[in-house]
């Protein structure tokens, strides 16, 4: 019997060895372990061995058993890893084949610097909120302390429907309109198209954006409009950049500045970017004027506040780099696609 | 505005800047300064040389061999200069000195340097320069030869510096003034604000009483009819006048600020102009009528020469000098030719007068003729400034020798106007400002630009000449500017918070953009005026409602005359445009407003609509588009099943392929292939999509509200049919027809075939659905499927589909 055994788990080590695909591997399992097997044939040809014998002879079959199955088992994995080896060499690829896109468009760079500016204000408070771009001549000049005949009103090369209506000229009508509903305090920014009767070239366009930004509360001072800019040219251009205030005259601010940022191409060394000077104008700004406080319901003993404009197009051109203003209107997808 | 920076320097004597300084400083006081130039720039190493001796050049008949004494020593230069004779005092460049360019009048950027060296063979030490070498003109410098070296006058002496004497080591200043700051289109205005600046004493000219024993009043008569355009007019006269150059220091301050120096009067009129920012005109007296002056507004259809030569037309709103007799000359803008100076001059009267600045900024439009002398009227001058002014320009006379001055100035004087006072309240300022500024320091800067304190009353008295301030936020800025911006705090806003956000109709804008892009669609822009002529490309009817279209009365041109009222002109036009230069498979979007009118003419501000426009061609067709829409509407959370009829009725688009796109009843946009005439109208090859929505419907009816609805547990039942469909049938119905039956455990349905062809009978098209059932409580049974299905084939053969087992 022990020999009997014993060629048994020759004959199966063997045919392990031989076996070349898990296929075979399996077919060694079914012939020795399975049902039908030889290992199960010897159990059951227990009935012609001494009953004493019998508990030694299981234990003896049992033993083989475990070897054949620990054997099949290790070389199983063998065999599988050795394929699995195989099968990642044969499937190799090149890497830097070109690859397959989703094709995804593309935010025009006006909107995606406005988006930009957005984000600064609505995290500092601020709403955003939009006014009519055709506007009555009243918001977009009288209340905004520009009288009918004021020298402005031709500086601005107004676009006109009829002598009260406009194309409005910039979004400071907004603010009128705003601090006429009389909910205060006001923090907010208005963006949106404005019209000058320019004609096209490369740094002119007779539809362009403006942001308008205003906040009126009890105390707000020149000091907080300086603050306010720095933070916001900061977050915009890097925060290296430095601010500079420069006197200047708006009609509905008093006082008034204009306000340039350390040329960010060159960081205030000068370079052809900023023609030399190191300083690059961005926006005008200023506290409202108290009769324009006055004409939209508010008391300028009471409430103090600071407004400011900035042209998006002039961000846009000059945060990417952008050498004609009339790209961001043609619309060319190769344009459009490096945005 | 230009001044040079030594005429500056004549009222501010202290003044010792460099010109970047000055730049800087002015700039962050409030005077912009745009740039300057620097006459020296390119000029070195220039004196003033005698020609001693002159002898010919031995191989050259042109040239001339010059012995030069320049003070150290003396030099030999060979020259072809026509004009040098022995004993002149002449502009020398020595070896290894610079001038400005060539005597062609041509610039070369950083000049030329001169080398010595050897003309023909004999040696030369230098250059004898003519006016244009030095970088300068005849025009400015109207002494100089036509062709040849600049002449020194005998007075000067030899080795001094040439660009000295010829007033050259100056720098020009270029101003951006505000409209505000009328006092600063002056020399004197802006001297006022560089000794302020700079913390110097401000010595403004002193005028000198002026004129002899007898009377104005026997010379000339003035009347002023019209009072409101001419608030002040003053007339002095000038006899025996005596034509000629005027002096070289107002010949040199006038030239500096690129003004061309005639002779005496004319320069004078100039120089007063500059200097106090007051244009004044001067009349020949012996041609005015009956010694008198009206002051009248034209007469309607006027016709005048004016002393260019040129006729003019006017209109009744023009105000006009007028003599006894006739009109001699435009209030403001220029005088006439029938009253002109000429070189016959024996008397003269002076015209210093103040007009309404909006009525000279208006007539100069009509009348189509803008001078030096209306661009400082139309900024509403000051009219205590003109009768200065005039006194000014007499003393001038006086002290040049140009004339006898006759005693007394007519002055028709009806409003005078008085200075302002406003209430100083430096607590007020510092709350605005953010600052913590002394009053005594502010008074200091106040008194520095000519603002009285009257301790009195606690007042600011602003001289008339700045009549940009009335109130405390004026003084403010005042304050501001010469505490310094740059010197003002920095601090947030404190009080309340507030919430940031953006609106509403913002937020739905924001989520168009990202499906759009996702979609692979990129933004445009276009204009919101176009041309008239877009009905007739988009084949709109001629009763169409988008014909109804706003228009600007001053557009830049026909083609930018009307506000859109229809999205897709523009969208067309950029697709055009990317066909034309061949980029592949374009996807464009646009948000932007159409504006529609309630009535023509506009009364009211009109409906402004927001269009989310898609356009494309290339890649993809009607149905890629259909899926951009409703990816849209899902994602900005309108779920009800938006419906499409074909009838959408628009000219535009392809008759067979356009569907308005309607949502609860209501249209909220419309897609289609674009018209095969409109294409080819606009240049697009090849088949174009668009789509347009209307955002207010959207903004309307979305919703960002969201509610877990949980994941199916139970399992779901296919099943599949097959039909031979009466092509007019559209899928549509068929799909209201499977919800309309499947009952509370229809699931959803699909559409997996459809096929018209040769194995289906005529008329026919065969189309195959997939429904799925599900009930969210149980397994289905065989019989609830079988039921609910039963319904849908049904209703299906009652329309006249078939069913194919």
């Amino acid at each position: 019997m022990k020999e009997k055994l014993q060629s048994i788990k020759e004959e199966a080590l063997r045919q392990i060895q031989e076996a070349d695909l898990p296929e075979k591997l399996n077919d060694v399992r079914v012939k020795f372990l399975g049902k039908k097997g030889e290992l199960t044939a010897v159990l059951k040809g227990m009935k012609d061995v001494a009953a004493e014998e019998r508990p030694k002879v299981g234990q003896m079959v049992n033993e083989v058993r475990a070897e054949i199955e620990g054997i099949l088992e290790e070389t199983k994995k063998k065999m599988d890893a050795k394929l699995l080896e195989e099968r990642l060499k044969t499937e190799v690829i090149d890497v830097t084949l070109p690859s397959k896109k989703n094709v995804v468009g593309h935010r025009h760079p006006n909107t995606i610097a406005l988006e930009e500016v957005e984000n600064i204000f609505v995290g500092m408070g601020y709403e955003v909120v939009e006014g009519p771009e055709i506007e009555y001549d009243l918001y977009n000049f009288e209340k905004l302390n520009i009288p009918a005949d004021h020298p402005a009103k031709d500086e601005q090369d107004t676009f006109y429907i009829n002598k009260d209506i406009v194309l409005r000229t910039q979004t400071s009508p907004v603010q009128a309109r705003i601090m006429e509903q009389g909910k205060l305090p006001i923090r907010m920014i208005a963006p949106g198209r404005v019209f000058r009767s320019d004609e096209v070239d490369a740094t002119h366009s007779p539809s362009f954006h403006q942001i308008e930004g205003l906040v009126i509360d009890k105390n707000v001072s020149f000091a907080d409009l300086k603050g306010t800019l720095e933070v916001f040219a900061k977050e915009l251009f890097g925060p290296d950049t430095k601010t500079k205030f420069r006197p200047h005259h708006f009609p509905f601010t008093e006082p008034s500045a204009e306000v340039d940022v350390t040329c960010f191409k060159c960081g205030g060394k000068g370079c052809r970017f900023c023609k030399g000077s190191g300083w690059i104008e961005i926006l005008g700004c200023g506290m409202v004027h108290p009769h324009v406080l006055e004409m939209c319901g508010i008391d300028p003993n009471e409430y103090s506040g600071f407004a400011f404009g900035v042209g998006l197009e002039r961000i846009a051109l000059l945060k990417y780099e952008i050498d004609d203003m009339r790209l961001l209107y043609e619309n060319d997808i190769r344009f459009l696609k490096q945005f | 505005m230009n001044t040079s920076l030594s005429w500056v320097k004549a009222y501010v004597p202290d003044l010792d800047v460099t010109e970047q300084e000055y730049t800087d400083a002015m700039t962050l006081s409030g005077t912009k300064v745009e740039g300057y130039e620097k006459l020296d720039a390119d000029l070195d190493k220039i004196v003033v040389g005698q020609i001693k001796k002159i002898e010919r050049h031995p191989d050259a008949d042109k040239l001339v061999i010059c012995q030069v004494d320049i003070g150290t020593e003396t030099i030999q230069i060979v020259t072809g200069a026509p004009n040098v004779e022995e004993g002149q005092k002449v502009p020398v460049v020595l070896d290894g000195g610079r001038v400005a360019g060539g005597h062609d009048g041509s610039k070369t950027e950083g000049g030329i340097e001169i080398k010595k060296g050897k003309l023909r063979g004999v040696e030369s030490f230098g250059m004898m320069c003519s006016i244009e070498e030095l970088g300068s003109t005849r025009d400015m410098y109207p002494e100089a030869p036509e062709n040849g070296i600049y002449i020194f006058e005998d007075d000067v002496e030899v080795g001094a510096d040439a660009v000295e004497v010829l007033g050259l080591h100056d720098a020009v200043f270029e101003y951006e003034i505000t409209s505000n700051r009328v006092d600063c289109f002056s020399v004197i205005g802006i001297a006022r604000e560089a000794a302020a600046t700079f913390r110097k004493e401000f010595h403004p000219p002193v005028v000198t009483e002026t004129g002899n024993n007898e009377d104005v009043n026997d010379y000339i008569k003035v009347t002023v009819e019209n009072k409101d355009l001419c608030p002040r007019y003053c007339a002095r006269v000038v006899k025996n006048i005596k034509i000629g150059p005027s002096p070289k220091w107002m010949q040199r301050r006038l030239a500096s600020v690129g003004i061309r120096p005639i002779n005496n009067l004319v320069d004078i009129t100039n120089y007063v102009m500059e200097e106090y920012g007051q244009p004044m005109h001067a009349y020949d007296l012996d041609t005015i009528a009956k010694s008198e002056i009206i002051v009248r507004n034209a007469q309607e259809g006027e016709t005048f020469v004016t002393l260019d030569g040129q006729e003019r037309h006017l209109d009744k709103d023009v105000l006009m000098i007028c003599d006894g007799e006739k009109s001699i000359g435009i209030a403001g803008i220029m005088g006439g030719e029938n009253s002109m100076i000429t070189d016959d001059v024996k008397t003269m009267l002076f015209e210093a007068a103040c007009f309404d600045g909006t009525n000279i900024r208006k007539s100069s439009k009509r009348v189509g003729l803008r001078t030096d002398a209306s661009g400082k009227f139309e900024k509403g001058l000051d009219p205590n400034n003109a009768k200065a002014a005039i006194d000014r320009a007499c003393q001038l006379v006086e002290e040049m020798g140009a004339g006898e001055v006759v005693g007394g100035t007519v002055d028709v004087y009806s409003k005078v106007k008085e200075p302002v006072r406003v209430a100083f309240d430096p607590e007020a300022i510092n709350t605005l400002l953010g600052t913590d500024i002394p009053k005594e320091e502010m008074l200091s800067y106040f008194e520095k630009i000519g603002l009285a304190y009257d301790e009195a009353t606690g007042e600011i008295i602003a001289p008339t000449y700045r009549h940009d301030i009335f109130r405390m936020a004026d003084l403010a800025e005042e304050v501001a500017r010469f505490y310094g911006y740059d010197n003002i705090p920095t601090t947030l806003p404190k009080g309340e918070s507030t919430t940031g956000k953006l609106s509403y109709k913002l937020r739905i804008e924001g989520v168009a953009r990202d499906i759009a892009e996702f979609c692979g669609f990129s933004q445009g822009m276009t204009y919101s005026f176009e041309s008239p002529k877009v009905f007739d490309k988009l084949r709109l009817a001629e009763d169409a409602p988008e014909r109804k279209a706003i228009q600007i009365l001053n557009p830049l041109g026909e083609d930018y005359s009307i506000m859109r009222t229809i999205s897709l002109n523009g969208m067309l036009t950029s697709l055009a445009t990317n066909y034309n230069r061949r980029n592949k498979d374009v996807r464009l979007y646009e948000l932007g407003n159409i504006y529609l009118p309630q009535s023509l003419p506009l009364t009211e501000l009109p409906e402004e609509r927001m269009q989310f426009t898609l356009g494309m061609y290339g890649e993809g067709d009607f149905f890629t588009m259909k899926g951009v829409v409703e990816e849209f509407l899902e994602k900005v959370g309108m779920r009800k099943k938006e419906t499409y009829d074909p009838n959408a009725g628009k000219p535009f688009l392809h008759p067979g392929r356009q569907a308005n796109i309607i949502y609860d009843g209501t249209v909220i946009g419309y897609l289609g292939e674009i018209h095969p005439l409109v294409a080819e109208t606009y240049g697009i090859g090849g088949r174009a999509y668009v789509a347009v929505i209307d955002m207010p419907e959207i903004v309307s009816r979305a919703t960002f509200d969201r509610k877990y609805e949980g994941i199916a547990k139970f399992p779901a039942v296919t099943r599949d049919i097959s039909m031979v469909v009466p092509k007019e049938i559209l899928a549509g119905q068929i799909e209201e027809m499977i919800e309309q039956r499947g009952g509370s455990i229809l699931e959803s349905y699909k559409l997996f075939d459809l096929y018209e062809g040769a194995q289906i009978k005529e008329g026919y098209k065969s189309v195959a659905y997939s429904i799925v059932f599900r009930a969210k409580d149980r397994t289905l049974e065989e019989a609830d499927v079988a039921k609910a299905m039963k319904k849908i084939l049904n209703g299906l053969e009652s329309m006249g589909i078939e069913l194919r087992q």
